[in-house]
């Protein structure tokens, strides 16, 4: 049946406007996709290639996902105006996953279905990388995932920019027993990344002969760290390992402030407070420690283009921070192994893909073939009064990802 | 000793901040059966209120004091906006109202991350808010303290005024029989606006004691919407007596079960506790007396 | 629209005996098409979701069209207790995630292999499986724990709700407070639910690999389903209980006084309308590959009232297509303006309610002439007298 004659007869029948408006919509958008899609016989034989840019830019996400968004259209560009992949102009798709993991996997299905693009960059919280993991592997898409994560999965799909937890938790770890730290109380968001961090963290602990004298969780929206902030003050640790998430770092800042806690005394070490979120707390966090594969301070010719590119695109004013210049880099990860590849071809491109190298802001980064995630170097910051990361404390040279913890014999992943 | 102390004392701060988010709702529900969902917008406007006024006064020994009155009336304001502009054409529909409040809310939360970032602003605690006093043997930070004086204060302001003055007559006996009200004169429409306009700036002032928790985010409201309809049903709708009790109950029952399980299965119990309590009192602990039909 | 008048009036105008009021003796043609005019809406919508969609969408909109066809399953449910009954349900994600999990647990241990656990358990746990969550492997257990749980567990809380008499307003806020609780409790059990991820990474249903072809089949399902909720409700309302249904809406106290619990007759509906969602959530499962928190909480559960509301809650079809339209704005207009979708759905909240209560289905009516000048909803024979006391129940 035609589309025209469903409509006739759907308008005869009346039922309701608004059904009708719905379905011809959805039927006229699929014949533009199934038109669209005569010149990708091969993996990409246009003049030009498409890639999906899937961030979340509304819901409550969208704050952290809109600088993944800024700084992938900066390397989009930049590409573009040294030639493109392999003489391709890259031209982009950009969706909204509205912070909702259904939504995510919604969308990555049209990016890869409808739209046929090459690859995908995106995704934030792990729920969202969850939602679009089956989604790519049925439709052997690629995803780009740009943010530091549990670890504990590896995808022939999916791509791993930021840092897994032996790039991140543990260096933060060795840092505290270089330190000389003996007693450690654990805060978190009560969601999966804080709860498998905190595992990492108590196995290791035990191993370093560092003891955890507390560990509390508040519900991910929550604000009020009052009550969980009373007992850190009581048990008086020598550090607080921080894997709150998001604005309930607010609350939990300004308790642990109010309680006359700093850096002083019990200070933190936090693995998602980056140059965004720092100026936001609305209290002194001079002396407090973050672990990162990346910080705006790191000193080297690539990072200070890299700044001056962004502010010079989206304000002086912008901060730059771990997620963004992952996000930057994952896009000329792409690019060096379509290059090595010389084909856009997903297999290609995935067998291509072991030893692919990239100088990028953070230093040179490796992406190891086997798991798909990249090595870097773990970097320790301190925040000094501007807001910036004094660099304390490096893993000396880039970590090989182990997302499963295998090379680690203190690991026993069904512990408690 | 302490495992008691510092329950009991933060969660006296919770409850005061409870108390504040359900004054003003319990006032506005109680008279008008009005449930506004936009009510946690109005403590987020509240909390942006004092945000801004400190960036106006920048020395911020005095921006909080300031920032009290300008969020009343802000809020205040906001609410009289809403009232007459859509709720008083729909007096006769509560559900309905509820519904449209809740995009009234959806409407304020984009608007607050359009006007201000989705990223939260800072707002910092003056001085003499800083440090604490010890209270058998837990350090009691001053902004717990403040807090509950805040709730205090306007618990009494608004106890005295219900009870003292011309205008708190006029609203009980709105509340009480609203066509009996009207033949004896009081114009209750006008007394619908003034309890709005006060029941709103309460939540301004809830939104000051808010931001010095968790500064401001354009979500802060949802985080503190449903607790704070909680503590009015179970309280008894309208009654300050019973909101003050049920805030306080609530606020420290929660701490308690913090201490003892975790902060996501006290949020749950909590709820569920509200829910079993209202098998015991439909009406919550106190209730008005009606004339009408029950 | 048009079962919905004929349901009302028969209250007015039939002076039969009650256990007869159903069976409409008369047979002239408006009568009929008063009838069964609900009927032929119903077959319109089968003719379209069953065999239209499928032959002109491509995979991935009938994917799509197959969600809001899961949303429009608990939409229905929500115009039964909330249209019919008054009870505002603001906390339906609650059965649509309980239908959802219990699908999702069925799915996971499908993929899991005999004696193994799921991955997030030992992934985030020690590795060891909840005992709850065994009975879920058998297939045939699913099936009828999707029904039978949201009846039993909406059941419980009904009766503690409604028979002590909590209605109006309280009613709404706790069933909402209940959505905040239940997805916080989900997150918080990470290692019994997968937490804030939810579960996902599913391979077969029901033996089928999740392929194109069964997704398919899952759209069908979700298609099937939703008629057959439409023609239980078509069913419902011209029955005797959707006229005390509507009696005990517009005027409990009569109802109570005629000797009829209301209580009872809500309770009724108010399991019928988590079952339905129970239902649509577990064809959701499938269809998007994923069940989480946020599919569940106070925002999930408004975004079900959002169609109902558009559509005209008190309507056979309105709840059913203002969730399917709401579903398709949200995925279009969120391609379009992604920040303004926000303002959207709050602009239409404000505008439906304050100027349509009825839905799009009123204006169709006013614009027919077919009723001057009120709505549906105002048209309330059996509460006219009674309306004063209803108002002061409140």
């Amino acid at each position: 049946m035609s589309v025209g004659k469903a409509r006739r007869t759907l308008g005869i029948l009346a039922v309701s406007a608004v059904v009708l408006s719905g379905c011809g919509g959805d039927s006229d958008d699929a014949s533009a996709g199934t038109g669209g899609s005569a010149s990708g016989d091969s993996c990409a034989s246009g003049e030009a290639i498409t890639l999906g840019l899937l961030n979340s830019t509304s819901g409550p996400m969208a704050i952290s996902e809109q600088t993944v968004r800024d700084s992938l259209l900066l390397a989009v560009e930049e590409i573009n105006a040294d030639g493109g992949i392999l003489d391709k102009q890259i031209e982009v798709i950009e969706e909204d996953g509205a912070s909702e993991p259904a939504v995510f996997a919604e969308k990555i299905e049209k990016l890869l279905t409808e739209d046929e693009v090459q690859a995908v960059f995106g995704g934030w919280t792990s729920a969202s990388r969850k939602a679009m993991l089956p989604v790519v592997e049925a439709n052997e898409g690629l995803l780009f995932y740009p943010v530091q994560y549990e670890g504990l999965e590896a995808s022939e799909n999916i791509y791993y920019s930021g840092a897994t937890t032996n790039q991140q938790i543990i260096p933060a770890m060795d840092f505290l027993a270089s330190e000389g730290v003996k007693t450690l109380f654990l805060a978190g968001s009560d969601y999966v990344f804080p709860r498998t961090a905190n595992k990492i963290i108590k196995q290791y602990a035990a191993e370093l002969g560092i003891e955890i004298v507390g560990e509390e969780y508040v519900p991910l929206d929550s604000d009020d760290w009052t009550t969980q902030v009373a007992k850190i003050a009581a048990a008086k640790p020598d550090f607080v390992f921080n894997t709150i998430n998001g604005s309930s770092n607010v609350g939990f800042i300004k308790a642990y402030t109010e309680a006359g806690l700093g850096a002083d005394k019990s200070p933190i070490i936090s693995v998602s407070i980056a140059e965004e979120e720092a100026p936001a707390m609305g209290a002194d966090l001079t002396g407090q420690y973050a672990s990162w594969n990346y910080f705006q301070s790191v000193d080297n010719p690539e990072n200070e283009t890299f700044i001056k590119a962004f502010q010079d695109k989206y304000g002086a004013e912008r901060p730059t921070s771990d997620p963004m210049e992952a996000a930057y880099t994952s896009m000329y990860l792409y690019k060096a192994m379509v290059e090595k590849a010389e084909s856009f071809c997903v297999d290609a491109v995935n067998e291509a893909s072991d030893g692919v190298t990239f100088q990028a802001p953070e230093g040179l980064v490796t992406v190891n073939g086997e798991n798909h995630h990249i090595a870097k170097t773990g970097l320790i910051g301190q925040i000094n009064a501007d807001n910036q990361f004094d660099i304390v404390w490096d893993s000396g040279e880039p970590i090989e990802p182990d997302p499963f913890l295998e090379g680690y014999d203190w690991w026993n992943s069904e512990a408690e | 000793m302490d495992a008691l102390t510092t329950p009991l004392l933060t969660g006296s701060a919770t409850g005061a901040i409870l108390l504040m988010a359900a004054l003003g709702l319990t006032l506005t529900f109680g008279q008008m059966g009005v449930i506004n969902m936009a009510h946690g917008e109005f403590l987020m406007a509240g909390a942006y209120a004092t945000y801004l006024t400190q960036q106006v006064i920048s020395g911020s020994g005095l921006s909080v004091l300031v920032a009290i009155p300008v969020a009343f009336l802000v809020t205040g304001l906001l609410g009289l906006l809403l009232e007459m502009s859509t709720i008083r054409w729909m007096y006769r529909r509560p559900l309905d109202t509820l519904l449209v409040t809740v995009g009234v809310s959806l409407v304020l939360q984009q608007l607050a991350r359009d006007l201000f970032g989705a990223q939260g602003d800072p707002v910092t605690p003056p001085s003499w808010m800083r440090g604490s006093i010890e209270v058998a043997g837990y350090a009691w930070p001053h902004r717990q303290l403040f807090t509950i004086v805040l709730a205090l204060a306007a618990v009494a302001l608004l106890h005295a005024g219900l009870k003292r003055t011309s205008f708190g007559r006029r609203v009980r006996a709105t509340v009480q029989n609203r066509e009996l009200a009207e033949t004896l004169g009081v114009t209750t429409r006008a007394v619908d606006r003034s309890t709005f306009f006060i029941g709103s700036g309460l939540a301004g002032v809830g939104g000051v004691a808010i931001s010095l928790i968790s500064g401001t985010n354009p979500t802060l409201g949802t985080t503190y919407i449903i607790p704070a309809f909680l503590v009015v049903v179970a309280g008894g709708v309208g009654q300050v007596k019973g909101t003050v009790i049920a805030a306080f109950a609530i606020g420290i029952a929660t701490a308690f079960l913090t201490d003892w399980t975790s902060g996501s299965m006290a949020q749950v119990i909590s709820f569920i506790a509200v829910v079993l309590f209202l098998q015991i009192r439909p009406q919550g602990l106190f209730t008005v007396r009606t004339r009408a039909l029950a | 629209m048009t079962t919905d008048s004929g349901a009302i009036s028969d209250v007015a105008e039939t002076s039969t005996p009650m256990s007869r009021a159903w069976r409409d003796p008369r047979f002239s043609p408006a009568n009929l098409f008063r009838s069964y005019g609900g009927l032929i809406a119903i077959a319109l919508l089968a003719y379209a979701l069953l065999v239209w969609a499928p032959g002109e969408l491509t995979p991935f909109r009938l994917g799509n069209l197959g969600k809001y066809c899961c949303w429009a399953i608990a939409a229905v449910g929500i115009g039964l207790a909330w249209g019919r009954g008054g009870m505002l349900v603001m906390g339906q994600g609650v059965f649509f995630g309980l239908g959802g999990y219990i699908m999702a647990m069925h799915m996971k241990l499908e993929a899991t292999g005999p004696g193994e656990v799921p991955d997030f358990m030992s992934l985030y746990g020690d590795g060891t499986m909840p005992f709850w969550w065994e009975p879920f492997r058998n297939g045939a257990f699913t099936m009828v724990a999707i029904i039978v749980l949201p009846a039993l567990i909406s059941f419980l809380l009904g009766y503690a709700i409604l028979k002590r008499g909590v209605k109006g307003a309280y009613f709404a806020i706790l069933t909402q407070a209940l959505a905040v609780a239940f997805s916080t409790l989900l997150i918080a059990t990470i290692k019994q639910t997968g937490g804030f991820n939810g579960l996902n990474s599913f391979s077969s249903f029901f033996g089928q690999k999740l392929n194109k072809s069964t997704k398919q089949d899952i759209y069908l399902m979700a298609a099937g389903a939703l008629i057959i909720c439409l023609l239980i409700v078509w069913q419902l309302y011209r029955s005797r209980f959707g006229e005390l249904l509507v009696a005990t809406r517009d005027a409990e106290a009569r109802v109570r006084f005629l000797g009829y619990d209301p209580a009872n007759t809500k309770l009724i509906a108010f399991v019928l309308a988590a079952v339905m969602a129970s239902v649509g959530g577990a064809l959701f499962t499938p269809l998007v590959g994923i069940i989480s928190p946020s599919n569940v909480d106070a925002a999930a559960s408004i975004m079900l009232l959002a169609g109902v509301a558009l559509g005209g809650r008190s309507t056979l079809m309105g709840p059913a297509l203002g969730a399917i339209a709401v579903g398709y704005g949200q995925s279009t207009l969120s391609e379009t303006y992604p920040t303004s979708w926000t303002y959207f759905q709050g602009a239409l909240f404000i505008v439906v309610m304050l100027f349509l209560p009825g839905g799009l289905a009123s204006l169709w009516t006013k614009l027919k002439g077919l009723m001057p000048t009120r709505s549906p909803l105002d048209r309330r024979p059996v509460s006219a007298a009674l309306a004063v006391g209803a108002e002061a129940a409140k």
